[in-house]
């Protein structure tokens, strides 16, 4: 009995630990989201809708840019058909997250259809990285930071609604905050590695594309040509830790 | 004239098509290894589409414009650099958002 009470509180600890430890790491996250998803609050209120709308979409869609895109579109009349193409064509880096996600995501337990569900830019930003965790509190840190960061979108995005019906003002710019966390991962990133060449990979294939195709339809080549040129990078590495 | 439950069907085919999106790529490899050519993407992916990112985030930035980027670049420069000194991600992202916010009412 006494030896099950203790070990409870150690499973206990171990959890308060690393609820902990995912919080801190979702702050920067809670910022840019609370900051995004009231803008997209307030400009879904700008075009009419209410809160039901923007609670629906912050729920079951969970994708900032494309939701953005969504209120276009909505407003706009715009068809079924080219919703559902927009949304391929805004939307098909997640492949890529789940693609570099497959084996981290291997033997994360129960919540993983949640976690799969809840893959954001932002929380791929979060988990995707190399870490000293043991397997089961890095199943854990992920749920809850993929649970913190729904929360925060849905938290702003109906604070959005709110206070654009009560008073609209001026957020232009407050967007650049996502922008901010992705350059600040990507330093982190180059930081923390010896290998540069995925990070040259990435922007060189993105600002060429960018160049040729306009900044409306530059992501899928771009994942196109980054995907062939990292296996050219390995086939000329000679396979050596694959 | 559009129903009114437009709005309602335009979300749910949003909702759907993203989630299968985010759903194929575990579906594909369910309950067999993963393959080595798909373990190396999953190793340097994540470097690559970062920096692709913050291209993508900065695609609309005007260089022959009013503002000729300047606002983008300052801001991004503080980022990195703070980002380098004081590794605190909170303060870089905080400290940038609000400098491109004032930058671009100034310029």
């Amino acid at each position: 009995m006494r030896c099950n009470l203790i070990r409870w509180n150690k499973v206990k600890e171990a959890i308060m630990k690393t609820i902990k430890k995912a919080f801190v790491a979702s702050l920067p996250v809670m910022a840019g989201y609370l900051v995004l998803s009231t803008g997209f609050g307030m400009l879904l209120a700008s075009k009419g809708y209410g809160v039901f709308t923007s609670l629906a979409m912050s729920v079951f869609i969970y994708a900032g840019s494309m939701q953005f895109v969504a209120v276009d579109l909505i407003a706009n009349s715009a068809s079924l058909i080219a919703v559902a193409l927009t949304t391929v064509m805004v939307n098909a880096r997640h492949l890529f997250y789940g693609i570099s996600m497959i084996d981290k995501y291997k033997n994360v337990g129960k919540g993983k259809p949640y976690m799969i569900f809840a893959l954001t830019d932002e929380t791929y930003s979060l988990v995707c990285a190399d870490n000293d965790m043991n397997s089961r509190e890095y199943s854990n840190y992920c749920l809850y930071v993929s649970v913190f960061n729904h929360l925060y979108w849905i938290t702003g995005s109906v604070l959005g609604v709110l206070i654009g019906m009560i008073l609209p003002f001026d957020v232009t710019g407050i967007d650049f905050a996502l922008t901010a966390l992705f350059l600040t991962v990507a330093t982190k990133q180059w930081t923390e590695t010896k290998d540069h060449m995925p990070a040259i990979i990435g922007a060189v294939s993105s600002l060429l594309c960018l160049f040729i195709f306009g900044k409306d339809n530059f992501l899928i080549p771009t994942m196109i040509i980054m995907i062939i040129a990292l296996y050219v990078l390995r086939l000329i590495r000679g396979d050596k830790d694959a | 004239m559009l129903s009114k439950y437009y709005p309602l069907a335009a979300i749910a085919i949003i909702a759907i098509v993203t989630c299968m999106l985010r759903f194929v790529p575990f579906l594909l490899f369910i309950g067999r290894k993963t393959p080595k050519a798909i373990e190396y993407l999953g190793r340097v992916l994540p470097g690559a589409i970062m920096t692709m990112l913050v291209v993508y985030c900065l695609r609309s930035t005007d260089i022959c414009g009013t503002g000729h980027g300047i606002a983008e670049l300052v801001s991004c420069v503080i980022i990195v650099v703070l980002q380098k000194w004081r590794k605190n991600t909170l303060l870089s992202i905080v400290t940038g958002t609000v400098c491109y916010m004032l930058l671009i009412r100034i310029i």
